[in-house]
């Protein structure tokens, strides 16, 4: 199991968390059919790093952006959504 | 008796003075302290021990290891009874019982050996040929081939142990206990480092208790002791017997299967069977050793062939020689270390076989001492005899006589393959080493060395002090005291150790006049011919070459198999062996029983247990209970004299007639605040909640962003920016998260908080045609008239001080409210409503009713919202707003959804008016097209169905194409798999109070 250290909590093992999906932006609701046919089914699934979110399900319930090589498992950074988007 | 006929007298490392009594297929034997059943067995001259998987051919014990994959056995018998144990591995206790795997009616007489005769018609990958036709008879070859196949059997009770969960974290894990391993633990444990070291055997030490050599002048087991106790001593140093460490995983995290108690008859109770490590440490010392390699020739796999190291182990460690007359066939130089010891042990009849032209002085003059007769430049070509009463030997370019040898044992080594599972399940690469023709590391890994002959090192003064030096690096790496310009070691191969070996390639003799089958998988039953067989039909990649013939697929994995495989598959593609590569690596490295793996985690534990502040009333009065998810709900309070279906019929009358009361505190509860509350509720729901008042409650509708509806509850306004949801209870937990997902994500500009609050708040409905007067009963002071608290209102107000909100709303079609209260007054609260309510007879019900009750009044719940419906097919349509702006909204529009034919919700009842309907059926125009082998046209589904006690005939929900045209229209339901074909009438989804009077009225 993969450690992350998830920026409230620390160093927390994978259990704690769950894999939400890969890291694009959600398109505006209005944003048109093709938009979000492409949020909801494609998946660039890349051999290498990664950006995906995580979500901190039995810790602190924040949503993390963890950039991870998929190959090697090795995260290279964990930011929290609040940080990213300077409300924190 | 003690009949040990083949137990030497004196030696070993068994305790002679602890005599231990044990059976094997029924029959007494005697063993020793110290034993396992494999030596035990050998040593009371037990030399059949199982039959081959396929062929059913005899076999006895093969190695003296894990790698075995002879000598299976089903150990202990009853609830603890465990199938394909390896006898090598089981240390014998008083009591044992063992019994052999794969043979009926008994070992010695196997009628399903008859398979050998068939031998080729069944090769490997037969049966993708074969039970073709006629179809119809696959059902009997099934169950034939069932029972034919698999080795022992599973328990078929509970297992009485119990495994234990233990997490622990280290400095630095060393796994093996050979010379390399116990070098650098001791180096390390001066180091004052966390440090754990790990060995598969009941006794640490490896090959130092059995190997011939002296380490720094001692005797190698005696240096061993030294080094154990001196580790023993110090508190920074864990010893782990009998733990298998099995995976290596991601970030440090490594497994260890410590059999705590398997070695006991009875396991005290205080004492887990087995535990579970799971240990992070920073750095690994990879000391696992190597494992031998076998000779591939001609009936390779009789009882008394087995690998050299074997016999070694078995007369040095065990005292037990397992034949008189000993052959040794090898192409390199340890093999000849069994035929010394076997010397040594008083042997006069040993003779070499040795393929290779020459052999070193220092060898040949100690064979010459010990009386040991060398034939260099010739191979074994064939083996004679039930179990081996001679071995065939002839030149190995084939020219020249053949000769035939006596011998009752052969030991064979091809050379030695490295144990290199952790080093690649933790990511790293191999490299075919050209002088030990084996797989090796080719490099160190960041967070893992590998020492000693696992790292391709197989001179033990060598690998001792490599071990120390990669402990020293190891230390300063941790301390962080490793300078800029120090490098890790990196190559590992180039010629960096001495070769001890003089490993010459023979991956299999293709000589001998004798039709016998060279095994190269021994217990999969794989041979030569078999993987040529493979590279004909094409199969020649190395994982097809595994799947075609199940090579290395057994329960040994290929241990003594995989390596001689690729070598064989490389030589028919004309490539090299790198040029072949292995399959992949993948814990476990040896069996672990699922037991260990659930831990606690069993019966009652395997998922947590959530109960309402209700819960105990519930069962203390008859409640039924289910688990929904995790929550235990009610389905019916079954009073006595009652049978579980009156109870649900008479409590369901009850609401439409009186007055009933269910506790409905399980379902999602979501608590959204903020300036933007409102603004975040039209974007997850796909209905319009800007004019929803406060105090008032109103349906909703949330859909998937792929359009199809995800949920459905309440959203009740507490006040402006105050809103209070409810979810279904098997989907709080997932809108929960994606509510965090959507303000902390995708809209975090939104000043909106929401928050779970499903186990603060009781909730209870109290419903039907008294539900008002009960509820005036318990609020006097409150307003409950139409007026005070209309069809959708809230009421928010404090019974004995405490706030308590009202909402009235109805999933029954009754007139009802819904009550919540802080969860720690929930069980009072639910008492004093049934004592206000008892003079109106009212009736808790359960989840039966309730159901019966929603279908009645055609409310959708999680049968109709089931992954493929539209708010439009549940007849939701009109609900959905025209903005487009909400969840889903972008993808409900693809023109297959929002096709006007598709399925839409109806109701359906029996035509006759008495035949239930089963959920679940097609709708089909007529039961001769639901007959067909294929149905030309399916109409639509019944989701969800009941017998209605209040209209006294069964009703139905489903979905059926242009539903809304077609009321009155007759087709039929159909359940081929359980043979129920019914007809059945269209008709409005709402089978009770369609208009609502009894709702609002």
């Amino acid at each position: 199991m993969q450690l992350f250290k998830c920026p409230f909590c620390g160093l927390r093992d994978q259990t704690e968390f769950t894999h939400v999906r890969e890291a694009d932006d959600m398109p505006a609701l209005t944003g048109g059919q093709d938009a979000w046919y492409h949020y909801v089914y494609d998946r660039q699934n890349p051999r290498g790093t990664h950006a995906e979110w995580w979500h901190h399900h039995f810790g602190c319930r924040q949503m993390l952006l963890i950039r991870r090589d998929t190959l090697t498992h090795e995260v290279t950074s964990v930011t929290a959504a609040r940080q990213l988007a300077g409300t924190t | 008796m003690n009949l040990q006929i083949d137990r030497l007298g004196s030696g070993g490392r068994i305790d002679r003075t602890k005599r231990l009594n044990f059976t094997f297929d029924g029959k007494a034997y005697v063993g020793y302290q110290g034993d396992t059943l494999a030596s035990a067995l050998l040593a009371n001259g037990v030399r059949l021990v199982g039959r081959s998987f396929k062929y059913h051919r005899r076999r006895g014990v093969y190695s003296a290891g894990p790698e075995e994959p002879n000598a299976l056995v089903q150990l202990r018998k009853g609830e603890r009874t465990e199938p394909n144990t390896r006898a090598t591995m089981i240390e014998l206790f008083e009591g044992l019982v063992a019994t052999s795997q794969n043979r009926w009616p008994s070992l010695a007489f196997d009628l399903q050996s008859i398979n050998q005769w068939f031998a080729s018609v069944i090769p490997a990958g037969f049966y993708y040929k074969t039970f073709m036709w006629p179809a119809k008879f696959w059902m009997l070859y099934e169950k034939v081939i069932r029972h034919a196949a698999g080795l022992g059997h599973a328990p078929k009770v509970k297992d009485p142990d119990h495994y234990a969960y233990e997490y622990a974290h280290c400095d630095v894990l060393v796994v093996g206990s050979g010379p390399a391993g116990l070098a650098a633990a001791r180096k390390l444990a001066e180091t004052g480092l966390q440090v754990v070291l790990a060995d598969e055997r009941a006794e640490l030490g490896g090959s130092c208790l059995w190997t011939r050599h002296s380490i720094d002048g001692v005797a190698a087991s005696d240096w061993a002791q030294s080094q154990i106790a001196a580790l023993a001593e110090r508190p920074n140093v864990r010893l782990l017997a009998r733990s298998t460490v099995f995976g290596c995983y991601d970030h440090g995290l490594l497994t260890i299967a410590e059999r705590v108690t398997d070695h006991l008859a009875t396991p005290p109770s205080h004492l887990p069977r087995q535990r579970l490590i799971h240990l992070r440490t920073k750095k690994v010392i990879l000391a696992s050793g190597p494992i031998e390699r076998p000779l591939v020739f001609a009936d390779n796999d009789k009882p008394g062939v087995m690998l050299a190291n074997a016999l070694q182990i078995y007369i040095k460690q065990y005292a037990t020689i397992p034949g008189r007359s000993v052959v040794v066939f090898t192409n390199n130089d340890s093999a000849y270390q069994a035929a010394f010891a076997a010397a040594e042990a008083g042997l006069k009849d040993v003779t070499m076989i040795d393929s290779r032209q020459s052999v070193s002085n220092l060898l040949t003059e100690e064979c010459r001492q010990k009386g040991i007769v060398i034939r260099t430049d010739h191979v074994v070509v064939a083996v004679a005899g039930q179990a081996v009463t001679s071995a065939t030997i002839q030149r190995k370019d084939g020219g020249g006589p053949t000769e035939t040898i006596g011998c009752d044992v052969l030991a064979h080594s091809g050379g030695w393959t490295p144990t290199v599972h952790l080093y690649s399940q933790a990511g790293g690469k191999l490299h075919f080493d050209e002088t030990l023709s084996s797989f090796v590391p080719q490099h160190q890994l960041p967070n893992m060395r590998v020492v000693g002959a696992a790292s391709g090192c197989f001179a033990v003064d060598e690998a001792i002090t490599q071990a120390q030096f990669v402990a020293q690096s190891i230390e300063r790496e941790i301390k962080g005291l490793t300078l800029d310009t120090e490098q890790p070691s990196v190559d590992m191969h180039k010629g960096l150790y001495t070769d001890v070996l003089h490993t010459e390639p023979l991956w299999s003799i293709t000589l001998g006049q004798a039709k016998g089958k060279r095994f190269v998988d021994i217990q999969d039953d794989v041979c030569v011919e078999d993987i040529e067989l493979a590279h004909r039909e094409n199969f020649r990649s190395v994982e097809h070459l595994k799947r075609y013939t199940t090579l290395g697929m057994g329960t040994d994995q290929g241990k003594t198999s995989n390596v001689n495989g690729l070598a064989i598959m490389a030589q028919l593609r004309g490539e090299s062996m790198p040029g072949v590569g292995t399959t992949t690596f993948r814990p476990p490295y040896t069996p672990v029983a699922l037991g260990l793996l659930a831990g606690d985690e069993v019966g009652k534990h395997l998922a947590p247990v959530r109960r309402s502040p209700v819960h105990h009333w519930h069962e203390a009065h008859g409640g039924v209970m289910a688990t929904v998810g995790q929550w235990m709900r009610p389905k019916v309070y079954q009073q006595p004299n009652e049978s579980f279906e009156q109870a649900w019929r008479r409590e369901s009358l009850a609401v439409r007639h009186g007055v009933g009361l269910v506790d409905v505190g399980t379902l999602g509860k979501i608590d959204v605040q903020g300036p933007d509350a409102l603004t975040f509720l039209q974007r997850v729901y796909c209905n319009n909640f800007a004019n929803l008042g406060v105090n008032k409650v109103r349906y909703g509708l949330m859909l998937r962003t792929d359009g199809i509806a995800l949920d459905d509850g309440t959203v009740a306004r507490l006040s402006d920016d105050h809103y209070l949801l409810t979810t279904t209870t098997a989907n709080a937990a997932k809108i929960q998260s994606e509510f965090e997902y959507l303000l902390q994500v995708a809209w975090p500009e939104l000043k909106c908080h929401a928050v779970s609050v499903t186990e603060q708040f009781a909730q209870f409905a109290l419903a039907g045609p008294k539900s008002r007067e009960v509820l005036s009963a318990l609020l006097p002071e409150a307003d409950v008239s139409d007026v005070g608290l209309g069809h959708l209102g809230i009421l928010q107000v404090t019974l004995d001080g405490i706030a308590v909100n009202v909402m009235r709303m109805s999933y029954s079609g009754e007139r009802a409210y819904e009550i919540a209260i802080g969860a720690h007054y929930g069980l009072a609260l639910w008492a004093r409503i049934l004592e206000v309510g008892a003079p109106f007879g009212i009736t808790p019900y359960g989840t039966e009713a309730m159901g019966v009750l929603r279908i009645e009044k055609g409310h959708v719940a999680g049968s109709e919202l089931d992954g493929r419906t539209t708010p439009a097919d549940l007849g939701l349509a009109k609900l959905t707003r025209k903005d487009g702006e909400f969840m889903g909204a972008a993808l409900l529009n693809r023109s297959a959804l929002v096709d006007p034919s598709r399925p839409r919700l109806m109701g359906f009842v029996p035509v006759d008016g008495r035949t239930t309907i089963r959920a679940g059926s097609h709708l089909v125009a007529t039961e001769s097209e639901a007959r067909m082998a294929v149905v030309p046209h399916k109409q639509g589904f019944i989701s969800c169905s009941t017998p209605s006690p209040f209209l006294g005939y069964p009703i139905a929900l489903g979905f059926v194409e242009n539903g809304a045209s077609r009321i009155g229209q007759e087709l039929v339901a159909a359940s081929p798999l359980s043979n129920e074909f019914v007809r059945v009438r269209i008709v409005h989804p709402v089978f009770v109070d369609p208009d609502n009077t009894r709702l609002k009225g």
